[in-house]
């Protein structure tokens, strides 16, 4: 791939594209510890993760101004303006990201608080399944490879019906234990977050998409899609 | 949003929508110098009352190429041309047109402001009429006061210059002298208009006047502009063509090719990965 | 270091510049001195005299003048003509290149040699005789060379861009020429006609070898009328033995210099004029 003539400018979007990795590195650790600090019922763990929400949210902020400069500055094009455009919507999905992995500590807190439920099928599930969503749309952002994220825009079909198997278990079980009630609304929050990671993990692959090549694959279908 | 079952011509070169026809049909045309070629097999269509910007790095044939339609490019001593040009469907190559008739339909603004420095600003607007014996009788004084008016305004000039058009040409700042030059263009009444780099000399302020008043001018003319500023055909074109070592790479609608241009030369060239 | 080196350069340059001024000054100061008593109203409406105080330079002056205008007349449509072809039509390049050369070769041939031609072609096989329109053409000849390069040199300093702008524009080559690089080039080529105009004025050997007579005593009547210019009659009073004609010389010398300072201030003054309205 040619570089830039402008050495600097080639330089700025090297150091974006890092940062962007940087800030989703730290988001799935975030993910990983939360879905670590739910199945073990480490309230601590939960604690010590949502502290680390401070630096995405500074990681964030620093993303959109080095956007916003490089698009001052530069008047990027094409693939490069692309990528400014797409990396200032995958910094906002990243954020949210952070966002939930703080709300599902949040409920791990609360259910370390209770008596443990007996493990509900899919739940687990669930968990690994988006965070190999994530690492896979970052992988595949990193390689510019827009098959591999059509792959985990695919896989969300599975995180939905995932959920949907989860939150028909739940609601059986709370109609007939009232016991579980308390603990069975934070696990349905539970599940929802991981379902809406799910959501975000594909934007971000269709983000990588419209970066690779140049195609907005969202909403497809509903629109009629522009030729090809 | 029309599928186009043609196979087209190897280099994507018919970008304009079907609901315009076509002004200045550009077919297989080479032209050079001498030995030289610069431009080759170039074909190209350019859409009536749009501007067509051309894009491409130094020496790659932009500025060859529009003096091959209003038949400029002939006038430099050993100067070749092949291939045709189509103005209506007619070619302009053909033996019974004159160049001269040629090039008051066709009109062209370059690249330095070059108003004609014995004349005043209105006997600039009139030199077209002037130099070619058309306004030797006949018209009335009104008439041709009318003329300059119209040309001036058109050319966005006239409030700054209606009360002092006995003074020179040369009088005027950079980015006026050019919409002068504009004005005496539009005077002869042309139905293409040619700029080669018209904004090159100008600042920034005096460019956007000028890309303003393209806006503007594509409503009655057919425009072809060449620049080097991508920003600039980005800003002002409808439409914008690669050109690369005398070849048509990709012509595109602006907003396309500016955000995902289809060959892979055109991307590296407008994002400045090149050499 | 570089400061001194630039100050005895700068001296150096004065040095060369002070030194033939100087020498002018002199010479100038000398004639002016020695002409002052002859210098009057009547000296410049007088016809020459064997008596050294009687004689005056209108003849000769009044046959400057004919032949100024009338070379200006022969030499500049020839010269203007030629000019324009050689630099806006060039046509075919080998023809437009030997002329190119021969036109320089032709400045460089001394006057004397123009002369001779002059004498040979116009005085004897056009059979003008030794007559007024038999020197101008001979003069006209020997300034050609010099309205052609300034006039191409003119036409070489407007710019292409007015050119393409008036043949843009739909006008033929000759209409662009016309109205748009003749006017833009006529200070250039104003000056130059001028000060090769005022370079034919000061010759003398041409019209001395087409036969001007020095001694006349009436005003040439037309075109084919025997005729005499300052520089011949100021050669005849220095070649004369009797003093008192070396103050008619020098009397002579001092009108001639100030009509060739004259014309050389009409060229500046064109020049200047022109350049302030037209370059910018």
């Amino acid at each position: 791939m040619p570089r830039h003539t402008d050495r600097e400018y080639e330089s700025e979007l090297r150091a974006l594209n890092d940062r962007l990795l940087k800030m989703a590195g730290r988001v799935e650790e975030m993910v990983a510890q939360a879905a670590r600090a739910l199945a073990e019922r480490d309230a601590e763990l939960a604690r010590t993760t949502i502290l680390l929400d401070e630096t995405v949210n500074t990681d964030e902020v620093e993303i959109d101004e080095a956007c916003q400069s490089i698009l001052a500055r530069r008047q990027p094009l094409a693939g490069d303006l692309r990528f400014i455009a797409c990396a200032l919507k995958m910094v906002t999905d990243l954020e949210r990201i952070g966002d939930i992995a703080v709300n599902l500590c949040e409920r791990a807190i609360e259910l370390a608080r209770e008596a443990a439920l007996s493990p509900i099928a899919g739940l687990g599930q669930m968990a690994a399944l988006v965070q190999e969503m994530l690492k896979d749309v970052m992988d595949a952002f990193n390689a510019r490879a827009a098959d591999r994220a059509r792959a985990v825009v695919r896989r969300d079909d599975l995180v939905d019906e995932l959920y949907h198997g989860v939150l028909r278990e739940l609601l059986a079980r709370m109609s007939q234990d009232a016991s579980a009630l308390q603990r069975g609304i934070h696990t349905l929050a539970v599940a929802k977050f991981l379902e809406r990671l799910g959501d975000h993990a594909t934007n971000l692959a269709e983000e990588v998409v419209f970066l690779v090549e140049g195609k907005d694959i969202r909403h497809a279908g509903k629109r009629g899609g522009p030729p090809a | 949003m029309i599928a186009a079952p043609a196979p087209r011509a190897p280099p994507t070169t018919t970008a304009a929508d079907a609901t315009t026809p076509v002004k200045l049909a550009v077919r297989a045309l080479d032209a050079g110098f001498g030995a030289t070629p610069v431009v080759r097999q170039l074909t190209l269509d350019v859409p009536e009352r749009r501007v067509l910007a051309i894009i491409g790095p130094s020496g790659c044939g932009k500025s060859t190429l529009v003096r091959c339609l209003n038949r400029m490019h002939e006038l430099v001593p050993g100067a070749t041309v092949g291939g045709s040009v189509l103005l209506d469907d007619h070619d302009i190559y053909a033996r019974d047109v004159d160049p001269v008739l040629l090039r008051r339909r066709i009109g062209m603004v370059f690249q330095k402001p070059n108003p004609f420095p014995t004349m005043s600003i209105r006997e600039n607007v009139l030199a077209g009429l002037r130099l070619t014996g058309a306004l030797r009788g006949g018209r009335k004084q009104p008439a041709i006061d009318g003329i300059v008016e119209q040309a001036l305004t058109r050319a966005a000039l006239w409030d700054e210059v209606k009360d002092r058009l006995a003074a020179a040409g040369g009088s005027l700042s950079g980015g006026q002298q050019q919409r002068l030059c504009i004005a005496r263009a539009l005077a002869v009444e042309p139905e293409v208009l040619l700029m080669d780099e018209p904004c090159s000399a100008l600042d920034p302020i005096a460019t956007a006047r000028i890309e303003d008043l393209i806006h503007v001018l594509r409503e009655r003319y057919t425009i072809v502009l060449v620049t080097h500023n991508m920003q600039q055909a980005a800003r002002a074109s409808d439409l914008t063509a690669f050109l690369l070592h005398g070849e048509l790479i990709e012509c595109a609608p602006t907003e396309r090719l500016f955000t995902q241009p289809s060959d892979r030369r055109t991307e590296d060239y407008i994002t400045g990965k090149f050499g | 270091m570089s400061a001194r080196r630039d100050l005895w350069f700068t001296l150096l340059c004065a040095a060369a510049l002070a030194l033939p001024l100087g020498v002018l000054v002199f010479l100038f100061g000398d004639v002016l001195l020695l002409g002052l008593e002859r210098l009057s109203p009547a000296f410049l409406t007088s016809y020459p005299s064997r008596h050294a105080e009687h004689a005056g330079v209108l003849p000769g002056l009044v046959g400057t003048a004919l032949l100024g205008v009338m070379t200006a007349g022969l030499a500049l449509p020839f010269g203007v003509g030629a000019a324009i072809y050689l630099e806006e039509y060039g046509g075919n390049r080998r023809i437009a290149r030997a002329i190119e050369v021969n036109v320089a070769n032709l400045a460089g041939v001394p006057s004397v040699v123009y002369g001779i031609l002059g004498l040979a072609v116009f005085v004897k096989t056009l059979g003008l005789g030794r007559s007024l329109i038999a020197g101008a053409a001979t003069l006209a000849l020997l300034v050609l060379p010099i309205v052609i390069v300034s006039t191409r040199e003119a036409l070489r300093a407007v710019p292409m861009g007015l050119r393409e702008a008036g043949l843009a524009l739909g006008a033929t080559r000759w209409q662009t020429i016309r109205r748009v690089v003749l006017p833009a080039a006529a200070p250039g080529i104003l000056t130059g006609a001028i000060l090769a105009i005022s370079r034919a004025l000061g010759e003398t050997a041409p019209l001395i070898v087409i036969g001007a007579v020095a001694y006349i005593t009436y005003l040439p009547d037309g075109p084919r009328a025997a005729f005499t210019a300052l520089p011949i009659q100021i050669f005849s009073w220095v070649s004369r033995p009797q003093a008192a004609f070396a103050h008619n010389a020098a009397a002579g010398i001092v009108v001639m210099l100030l009509l060739l300072l004259l014309l050389n201030a009409a060229a500046v003054l064109v020049r200047d004029r022109f350049s302030r309205g037209g370059s910018r």
